[in-house]
């Protein structure tokens, strides 16, 4: 395979606004999704259903299947009694179905196969597990005993200090010190967590094939060939659709062990398992709750001397998850001194895990609350507050940034958004019986380019190409923008180009993440072109093929990668019943080259959107009692509705950053997602005077 | 206790043998593969499963399919059919499906079958005169504003956060369906 640093990609269909590739497919309902692809087998698949504990910790004492066999139908229980077993047990939240213990309420105890989905659900409740209970910890408050991780997600230091924050805080002529907390959150996909799963006995061993609903074909393959003790590519998982992800399906979750535990006594016949939503909430991941306590010292013109973000916060005992909530607050501001701190409480709860922007969204909300309330304390436009604490250099690394353009952003919204008629204080606008109010706040995202990325560009006859890497579109537009690079660095026509993504059986590919896919992909697609052209011509032969990786870029090394945006939101509250509407959202973007108008332009309106429902609705609460979420279904857990989402827009600055990619774009899923909660509290202030600190931000706050 | 029931899905007449607790949803994903209808929470709180069934939109997730024998049912897959596209153009589109790919009214994809049967459903209704919670005369046809697509279209969920576009490609095949005067 060859290495090399992809030069930058002329342009002829980057940029231009195409019409997802998949669509007709998506709106007709024929594009298959994980438990969708018919498989042959002569009596048809089997159906697993999960059976989840009661207890929140303890051991089972017995499972009691006699009932459920007894149903028409059942064909099997699985329990830690019976289940095969895995090889790599070092994971506890994929080591199901293999002993006593119980660490959550929810966790998988057994697994019922059946001929149908209805003889398996029926069985599953037949199950009877008796448990001996053990003392659990469920709730975290600040009482609560915490220790501090070697690291937060992925890999950052876990606490960071510079200067004398003490001093300087003592020093300052305004200090904002306030607590914000924002709440369990879950990610809650269109699509649940779905994997079918079918062993091929084979004479030089079994071979495991998932159709699985992930954001990592390859990450899935890896995983489950070390959890099922196979060899890596005896594993082939295919996933051309997926129904959404935002994290959740980023990793490999518990169902789909459970799946190949349960397909492998029936050699060739395919095993289906659908989580339910409601088992989503325990199984497939969420944001951790966030208590913040944020310290801001700045002189009377609201530049800051001292920035101070401490973040309590929650990981389950099985498994660390330390979400990085405070990295933000390292790069935003000119701070001369700073602190950063995360500390955790481990309790007896299900397991934690990314939710788009992990870190910076629920970082965003604390930071961008808190530089709302010094602008009012300073008697400084918040917009203002912003601008006159901008850097060039990132203060946490001392790295120049690659393309800072935030106030750039912050100018345009502003003049967009009309944001030069806000009156200056607050509950001071009303329209009827409405209080109105505007907000804003900044945004921003890391420019992410994963290792680890292959393409291969294979010669067709006619003048056609075949370009394959194990991406996975999940929404995003994959389909469509992958198509658009791999023409213009093939200098060929769109039609040319035959995409093949979404197969563990293509070349490796990372995790659909981070909002990494395009940069890391997209580089691996052109620097495969290059190499191609380079070893084959203009004209190849039908069959030449070249597979490529792209090198890592040594300048890309010296800056510090992120995006940037603003975000304006406009706040009615009713003034009798709290009622909140929010009849505008804007955010402009500084995103790099963006690929496909389009596609982009949904991925962002979409961050926006999902920032407004966790502003205003989404709220996963716990039973104190057991610690599971009782808000356990979309009646329950409130996400943005139509009647909910009014005028949202999206815009973004020309640019190009081929320091980050050879397309000149970053990524732009998550961007539009960070900001925006604050931006909305921030404008329900404005309209108030009522700071609220605590999302999701609600009526009753206001009354 | 199994059950045979006669369905029309998508034009074609079949049979099928079902449990009777089987969910109209079941009985077309897992026994007549149809996978067009999706099934986001099998509660009726997300509409993704949404069809036409004998004409009106329909939550098939709520539903036995044993209380719907002989039913009609047009799903996504069928809805070029319904416009009027001939057995030989099953690639064509119902107006709506075109404006929800103009607009990009999608991402992910998985709620939309079930967005585009409701649109078709919702757009008959207010054709029809059925009010809604934000009309506000009750005796006049509504008039199909934002608010009103807004309103009426909440039943479907979209996780992506599509609404806008979703919106605009409604109120597109709205104004297109008044100028040509058909849904």
């Amino acid at each position: 395979m060859t290495e090399l640093i992809p030069a930058p990609v002329p342009l002829r269909v980057i940029g231009t606004p195409l019409n997802r590739v998949d669509g007709h497919a998506k709106v007709t309902g024929s594009a298959a999704y994980a438990v969708e692809h018919p498989l042959e087998h002569a009596d048809g698949p089997l159906h697993a259903w999960m059976v989840q504990s009661t207890v929140a910790k303890g051991r089972i004492t017995e499972v009691d299947a006699a009932a459920a066999l007894a149903q028409p139908g059942v064909v099997t229980v699985l329990h830690h009694g019976n289940a095969p077993r895995l090889s790599d047990t070092e994971d506890r939240e994929l080591t199901v179905l293999q002993d006593d213990e119980v660490g959550f309420r929810g966790q998988v105890v057994a697994c019922v196969v059946a001929e149908s989905p209805e003889a398996a659900r029926e069985g599953a409740a037949l199950v009877r597990v008796t448990y001996d209970e053990e003392p659990h910890r469920v709730e975290m408050t600040l009482d609560t005993e915490r220790y501090t991780p070697d690291k937060v997600n992925p890999a950052y230091p876990t606490d960071t200090e510079d200067g004398d924050v003490e001093a300087a805080l003592g020093d300052a002529e305004v200090v904002v010190d306030q607590t914000y907390r924002t709440p369990y959150e879950h990610n809650n996909p269109m699509e649940p967590h779905a994997t079918m799963a079918v062993w091929h006995d084979q004479h030089d061993g079994p071979r495991l094939l998932l159709y699985d609903s992930t954001q990592s074909v390859h990450s899935v393959a890896s995983t489950l060939g070390s959890v099922m003790g196979i060899e890596r590519s005896r594993v082939h998982v295919v996933a051309p659709h997926v129904g959404g992800g935002f994290g959740s399906k980023g990793l490999p979750h518990c169902h789909v062990v459970v799946a190949a535990l349960a397909a492998r006594a029936h050699s060739g016949r395919p095993v289906k398992l659908a989580m339910t939503r409601q088992q989503m909430f325990a199984l497939a991941g969420y944001r951790t709750a966030t208590i913040q306590r944020i310290r801001l010292g700045a002189d009377r013109d609201g530049q800051l001397a001292a920035t101070d973000h401490t973040v309590v916060e929650q990981t389950s005992a099985i498994k660390e998850f330390a979400e990085q909530t405070a990295t933000i607050t390292r790069m935003m501001y000119a701070s001369p001194a700073r602190r950063t701190r995360h500390r955790l409480v481990a309790l007896d709860v299900a397991v934690p895990s990314w939710m788009r922007a992990p870190g910076e969204m629920p970082g965003s909300v604390g930071l961008e609350m808190a530089m709302d309330e010094l602008a009012y304390a300073c008697g400084v436009d918040p917009v203002v507050l912003r601008e006159r604490n901008d850097t060039d250099v990132d203060p946490g690394s001392g790295k120049p940034f690659n393309n800072r353009r935030l106030v750039e952003c912050l100018h345009r919204g502003a003049e967009r958004f009309g944001w030069s008629d806000r009156p200056v204080e607050p509950r001071s606008l009303q329209d009827g019986e409405w209080w109105v109010g505007t907000g804003v706040a900044s945004s921003t995202y890391p420019a992410y380019v994963m290792p680890g990325n292959s393409a291969t560009v294979r010669a067709l006859p006619e003048g056609r190409y075949a370009v394959t890497i194990g991406a996975v579109d999940i929404g995003t537009g994959a389909w469509t923008v992958l198509t658009q690079i791999a023409a213009d660095a093939l200098a060929c026509p769109l039609e040319a180009v035959e995409l093949g993504i979404g197969d563990s059986s293509l070349p490796s590919a990372s995790v659909a993440g981070g909002s990494s896919g395009t940069s890391s992909w997209g580089s691996a697609i052109v620097a495969a072109a290059q190499a191609f052209r380079e070893e084959h011509g203009a004209d190849p032969a039908p069959g030449d093929t070249t597979t490529a990786s792209p090198e890592t870029v040594p300048a890309r090394e010296e800056h510090s990668m992120h995006s940037f945006g603003a975000v304006f939101a406009r706040a009615r509250v009713h003034r009798y019943t709290g009622e909140i509407r929010i009849p505008r959202l804007l955010g402009v973007y500084s995103v790099g080259r963006v690929v496909n108008p389009t596609t982009a332009r949904s991925q962002l309106i979409g961050g926006l959107t999902m920032g407004l429902g966790a502003a205003l609705f989404e709220e996963s609460y716990r039973d104190p009692r057991f610690g599971h979420v009782v808000t356990q279904d979309l009646a329950t857990y409130h996400v943005a509705a139509h009647a909910d989402v009014l005028d949202v827009d999206a815009e973004w600055l020309d640019e190009e950053d081929t320091l980050a990619t050879p397309m000149g774009s970053r990524g732009i899923g998550e961007i539009g997602i960070v900001g925006t909660a604050a931006a909305v509290a921030n404008a329900t202030y404005h309209a108030t005077g009522v700071r609220v600190r605590e999302l999701p931000v609600t009526a009753d706050r206001f009354l | 206790m199994e059950r045979e029931v006669a369905l029309t899905v998508d034009g074609v007449r079949r049979t099928v043998t079902v449990d009777t607790r089987t969910t109209l949803l079941d009985a077309l994903r897992e026994r007549l593969g149809v996978t067009n209808p999706k099934k986001g929470c099998d509660h009726g709180q997300c509409g993704s499963c949404t069809v036409l069934l004998d004409g009106r939109r329909h939550l098939t997730c709520l539903s036995l399919a044993v209380a719907h024998d002989d039913a009609e049912i047009v799903t996504a897959g069928g809805l070029g059919r319904l416009a009027g596209a001939s057995t030989d153009e099953s690639d064509r589109l119902h107006p709506v499906q075109e404006a929800f790919l103009e607009r990009d009214g999608l991402q992910c994809g998985y709620c939309t079958p079930g967005q585009v049967c409701s649109a078709v459903g919702m757009l008959d209704e207010a054709k029809q005169g059925h009010p809604s919670y934000v009309t506000e005369d009750l005796e006049e046809s509504p008039e199909l504003t934002d608010e009103e697509i807004r309103e009426r279209m909440s039943g479907n969920l979209c996780r992506c956060g599509a609404y806008v576009n979703i919106l605009a490609a409604v109120r597109q095949a709205a104004q297109d369906s008044v100028r040509q005067g058909s849904v």
